[in-house]
Order: structure tokens, then C-alpha cells, then sequence
């Protein structure tokens, strides 16, 4: 089959999810209503609270939410056939992620344009917020280590694309001051940073000298250097030390100097990325070598796959950007349907063209299995397959398949970069809150809490034993990454249903999603934690069943708190018409 | 009256679309800005000698409105300065 049809059915689906069914939620569940009075107009203050034209919050929002984990998880995920992880996504996004932006924007609308942290403690109980502080923290440290790993990784297969990133952090710098001192636009110098990128991609992809190979540096693959380490154990630890030191600076230095111009080149760089694939797509029309199914898998999909996918199919993440920034910027109550469900059907679309371009890129099927022979080889290799895959998608617009390449990784780098620095940013701010929260007050500092944040991070990249050695085990922690994302989104749906529930409305669309992201996480969390991870397991793990145990408890803990305040809910409800 | 879509247009939408989370931050340190210069202008309401206080009480009429809005951003629904009565 060609993947050109995975391409149009999964066009069509989503279609068809905003044309009805998103239609059918605001009008019947969430009730939209053009007249109320968004937070925007309410508390205008020309900053945080600003009506802003729907198109122009859809591109926001779509671009703050969009990264590289809506390609990471498919590329593992297809390790069980594509059909499974295409219909995640695709039912995913229609009846889980969108309904969850959506909600997540409209709540937030409807009280005052809070996030759901704020949210929690008002719905379930003041508890709820330090324990869902707790969550968050562990989310972001997750992504900390994942992505951190993700970069190394990519920098260690793809060393052409070193150069290309490390110009952008110039590049963005210059960016910011002419943009801030001079009040210049940021458009044009932005774009010439791109072509800078891509022609220092162009050029490291021939020039072995500009390729920055640390493996090769420290003796090459195999080879033995420092403590003992090999070369690829060496390199991985160098680059998540460079990555930690750099990311420590971007992430305590204002956001207009270097965050918000990467950002902007970055969002030139997702339109580009989505533009080759789609467009070399359609040009190379690859057909899918990829089995349907695979019936000898060593791990089963089931509900294994639910987390795998997080992104792309629904993330509790994307609730925190809906209710943190787009609420307050909500022109009008109707524009919600289309810049919340619309945004997770645009992150669908990125997951859609990441599953085309890794089960289009083996010739043969034997390949692929070959390659994605077991669960964990999948989740080591699914990464440098998809920058492959997507390298021969846009060798069919004429740029060579090498060239190619190194420019779909210095994308995936960037994107995982700037999700890097906004996580440890987040990160530092979490850590001063519960420091304030419980009175400690050295953690309230910047630097301390910065510290605290890049050395957890650092020391979780690297402790998991992966195949290559020291340091690179990073994908391990993947399915954790997906459980603390899953568990952000079911906590936001319930959140949802009990405000519905209160407002006497059918809160069915919303609950069983969240019952159906709840039960899949405990269940796939349980089985990883009990017969893989525990210390009586073959393969045990200490650290990643601490972890593990720890966002089971905090999950039970959250769900005991919210059914009691359903039920006080229903109890006042009783009261009150008695 | 709707615009034309154009090609200028479209490129405007688009900056307007990436460079919206800068502006909000240019917006917020202009902000800090301005608080900040309004500490210095009522400093001696607040018990901190100010030798320009005679002159900054000239700026009284031109920032009353901007003070309204600060007491209100900062939670306090009423102004906090008995001096300042403006709403």
C-alpha cells in the first residue's frame, strides 16, 4: 500500500473529527457561547490577558505544543505494525486529545483563565495542587533526561548536524537583541538564521571536518578511552554534560534574549519539516514496507502502545499550554472549537507523517524486522530510523538523501532542544514553588533551584544502562515519560468531567477518555513496575521501579482524592435540592 | 470588512503567529519597567524619602489611571494608598 493513502485516510478522519464530532462538543457539552465574556476582554492588560485573532492563536498554540515527542513515540510505537499506532493516533486525536486541548481552554476560560494546576485545587481540593505540582515536576524532569538523551543521540548518529544547532544559539542571541534594542521585525533576520542553519548543514554533510564526531574523537566505535568507558559511552556523557552546562544558561537568562528567537526559528523550521515530508510524500509516493501487525512481538502492544504515543495521539502537556497562555488570549468563547481541537489535530498530523516515514523507509520487510527485531531495539533505533526515513521522503523534492537527513536532524535536535529548555525552566519554577510551599527557602533561589534541576536531570540521563554503554540508556525512560504525560491528561479530563458534571451537563465524551487513559497508564504501569522493573524481576531496575512506584502512588492518590470530591459534589447537589 | 487575503497578508498573519509569546514579553518587561518607575514616583507614600517628591506629584494626573490598573493586576480591588483615591 502506499503511504500517500495512510496520508489522505488520516486527513480524511481528522477532517471528519473537527467537521462533526468537535462540532457536536461545543455545541452540545461544552456550549459554547459567542456572547461571554472571554478573560481576554475581562482583564485585558496588553500582556498576558490579549484578544487575539483566532489564526494567529491557532499558529501559536499549534507551534507551542508541537515538538519532537509526537515523532519519537510513533517512530518506537510502529515496532507493532503500523495499523496499531496509526488508528492510536488517528481515534486519539479525534476522541481523546481533542477533546482534552478543548476542554482544558475552555475550563480555563470559564474560571478566570487559571491553569489547571489552579484548576485542580479549586475542583478537587487544595491538596491536589501540591500533588499535582508533584506531576508536573515529575513530567518535566522526565523530559529533561529523554530529551536530553534524544540530543545526544542524534549528535552521536547524525555528527553533521552538530554544527548546524550551535550556530543557532548566535544566531537566536543576535536575533533577540536587534528585535529588543532596536524594536526591529523579527521575520527576515530570522529567516536568514535558517538558511545559515541549512547551508552549514549542507556544507557538514560533505566536509567530514565540520562533522563535530565525538565518538570518533575519543577513538572510535569499540574503542576504550577514559575510565574504562568506551568511545560511545564517552561521547554520550560529554554530550549530555555540553547539553546540561548550555541549557543551565538558556534556561536562567531572560526568555526574550535566546528562548522566544530559537523559538521563532524553530516554528519556521516545524512549517519547513511538515512542508518536506507531506510535499516529498507526495512525490516519492513510498509505498509502506512495513508489516501490518507483528504477531511475534517480545513485548505485548497492549496497553503498552497507549504510552508509547503520548503526543500525538493526547498529552496532558498540551493542557498546560491551553489553560496557561491560550485561555488568556481567547478573543471569543467560539473561537475555542478551533484553536483547541484544531491544535491537537495539527500535532496529530506531525505523528501521521512520522509512522509514514518509518514504515516507508526499509525496502523490505525482513528489514525492518530486522532492525525493529524487539521492543527495546525498537525504542533505541525507532529515532535514527524516522531521521532516515524522513531524509528519503524529502530526497524525493531533489535535495541529496544525505543532505536531507542532517537537516531532519538538526529539526528533531531543535525541537527537542527548545522542549529541553522551557522543561528546566518550568522545572526551576516548580521547584521554587514547592520550596515556598514548604518553607525552604534556599530552593526559592534561582540558581539553587536551576542547579537542583540540571543535576537530576543529568544524573537521570545517565544512570540507565542502555546497549551502547554508560549514558545511553536514555529511551528506557520513555514509557515513564509517557505514564507522568498520560496521567497530566487523564487528571485534566477528570478535571472536565466534575466540572461538567457540576454544571449538570453530559459529561460522558470527557469521562470516558479519561477512563480509558486512566486504566491503560495504571495497567501498563503495574505490569512494567511488578514483572519488569521490581527487584524480584529479570530485569530489574531500582531506578526506573522507584520511579515508577512513585507516579503509581501519586496516581491512586489523585484518584481517591477526585472520586471524594465527586462524590461531595453529588452530596451537595443532594443538600441543595432536598 | 473582511481583507483581502493576500500574500502580504499571509506573511503578516504568520509573523503575527510566531512573534506573539515575544511581544508578550517585550510587553511584560516594559511593564516591569513601568512599575518600577512608579515605585520611584510615589516612593514617599510608601515611607521612602524621595527628594523629587514635590516634582514627581506633578506626574500625579498623567499616572493615575496607570496606578488604577497596577492595584488592580496586583489583586487589590481597592487603591491601597490612602492618598491615591482613584476608585
Amino acid at each position: 500500500m502506499s503511504g500517500i493513502w495512510l496520508a489522505v485516510v488520516g486527513m480524511l478522519v481528522f477532517f471528519l473529527g473537527y467537521k462533526y464530532y468537535s462540532k457536536f462538543i461545543a455545541e452540545k457539552i461544552y456550549r459554547l457561547d459567542p456572547n461571554y465574556v472571554t478573560p481576554a476582554h475581562r482583564y485585558k492588560d496588553g500582556v498576558d490577558f490579549v484578544p487575539t485573532n483566532k489564526f494567529v492563536l491557532w499558529g501559536h498554540h499549534f507551534t507551542s505544543v508541537a515538538g519532537a515527542a509526537p515523532i519519537v513515540g510513533p517512530a518506537i510505537a510502529v515496532y507493532w505494525g503500523w495499523l496499531p499506532a496509526v488508528l492510536w493516533v488517528l481515534l486519539g486525536t479525534v476522541f481523546a486529545a481533542g477533546v482534552h486541548d478543548f476542554g482544558t481552554l475552555v475550563l480555563s476560560v470559564r474560571n478566570k483563565g487559571q491553569s489547571v494546576g489552579t484548576l485542580a485545587s479549586k475542583l478537587i481540593g487544595q491538596k491536589a495542587k501540591v500533588l499535582f505540582l508533584f506531576i508536573i515536576l515529575l513530567l518535566v524532569l522526565m523530559v529533561n533526561a529523554v530529551f536530553a538523551w534524544v540530543i545526544a543521540k542524534l549528535f552521536i548518529s547524525f555528527p553533521a548536524s552538530v554544527v548546524s544547532v550551535f550556530i543557532q544559539i548566535p544566531l537566536a542571541i543576535w536575533i533577540g537583541y536587534s528585535v529588543y534594542k532596536k524594536k526591529g521585525n523579527m521575520l527576515l533576520p530570522s529567516i536568514v538564521a535558517l538558511a545559515v542553519m541549512y547551508l552549514a548543514a549542507v556544507v557538514a554533510s560533505y566536509v567530514p571536518a565540520m562533522q563535530i564526531d565525538l565518538v570518533k574523537y575519543f577513538g572510535g566505535e569499540g574503542a576504550t578511552s577514559f575510565f574504562g568507558l568506551s568511545a560511545t559511552s564517552m561521547a554520550f556523557f560529554a554530550w549530555i554534560i555540553v547539553l546540561m552546562v548550555y541549557v543551565y544558561i538558556a534556561s536562567t537568562l531572560p526568555v526574550w534574549k535566546l528562548l522566544q528567537p530559537r523559538d521563532y526559528i524553530n516554528s519556521h523550521q516545524l512549517i519547513v519539516g511538515l512542508g518536506l515530508l507531506y510535499l516529498g510524500l507526495l512525490f516519492t509516493n513510498p509505498e509502506i514496507t512495513a508489516p501490518v501487525t507483528n504477531a511475534s512481538a517480545d513485548t505485548s502492544w497492549f496497553p503498552l502502545l497507549f504510552i508509547t504515543i503520548a503526543c500525538g495521539a493526547i498529552s496532558g502537556f498540551h493542557g498546560l499550554v491551553s489553560s496557561g497562555t491560550s485561555s488568556k488570549q481567547l478573543n471569543n468563547e467560539a473561537d475555542a472549537r478551533f484553536v483547541g481541537y484544531l491544535g491537537s489535530v495539527g500535532e496529530g498530523a506531525l505523528a501521521l507523517v512520522a509512522i509514514i516515514a518509518v514504515v516507508t523507509f526499509f525496502p523490505t520487510a525482513e528489514q525492518f524486522t530486522a532492525t525493529y527485531s524487539g521492543f527495546a531495539a525498537a525504542s533505541g533505533a525507532g529515532l535514527g530510523v524516522f531521521v532516515q526515513g524522513a531524509g528519503q521522503l524529502a530526497a524525493g523534492l531533489g535535495i541529496p538523501a544525505t543532505v536531507a537527513s542532517t537537516i531532519v536532524s538538526v529539526i528533531v535536535v531543535s525541537f527537542a532542544a527548545t522542549t529541553l529548555d522551557s522543561s528546566v525552566r518550568l522545572m526551576r519554577y516548580i521547584i521554587s514553588e514547592l520550596g515556598a510551599e514548604y518553607k525552604i527557602t534556599p530552593l526559592t533561589k534561582m540558581h539553587v533551584a536551576t542547579t537542583t534541576a540540571v543535576v537530576s536531570s543529568a544524573a537521570l540521563t545517565l544512570i540507565p544502562q542502555g546497549p551502547r554503554g554508560f549514558g545511553s540508556g536514555g529511551y528506557l525512560l520513555w514509557p515513564l515519560f509517557g505514564t507522568s504525560n498520560q496521567l497530566l491528561a487523564g487528571i485534566s479530563l477528570l478535571l472536565i468531567s466534575i466540572w461538567l458534571k457540576r454544571q449538570g451537563r453530559n459529561y460522558l465524551p470527557t469521562v470516558i477518555p479519561m477512563v480509558f487513559i486512566m486504566f491503560m497508564t495504571l495497567w501498563a504501569m503495574i505490569s512494567q513496575v511488578v514483572t519488569k522493573w521490581a527487584p524480584w524481576a529479570a530485569e530489574s531496575d531500582w531506578m526506573l521501579f522507584t520511579f515508577g512506584a512513585i507516579i503509581l502512588v501519586f496516581t491512586f492518590w489523585i484518584l481517591v482524592t477526585a472520586v471524594a470530591a465527586l462524590r461531595k459534589g453529588d452530596q451537595d447537589q443532594i443538600q441543595r435540592s432536598a | 470588512m473582511k481583507k483581502k487575503p493576500t500574500l502580504k497578508r499571509l506573511i503578516e498573519l504568520y509573523d503575527e503567529m510566531l512573534s506573539l509569546p515575544h511581544k508578550q514579553e517585550v510587553a511584560r518587561e516594559l511593564r516591569d519597567e513601568d512599575d518600577l518607575f512608579l515605585l520611584l514616583v510615589y516612593s514617599d507614600m510608601l515611607g521612602i524619602p524621595n527628594p523629587a517628591f514635590y516634582y514627581t506629584l506633578e506626574l500625579y494626573p498623567h499616572i493615575v489611571e496607570k496606578f488604577h490598573d497596577w492595584h488592580l493586576r496586583m489583586g487589590m480591588e481597592k487603591s491601597p494608598l490612602d492618598g491615591i483615591r482613584c476608585c
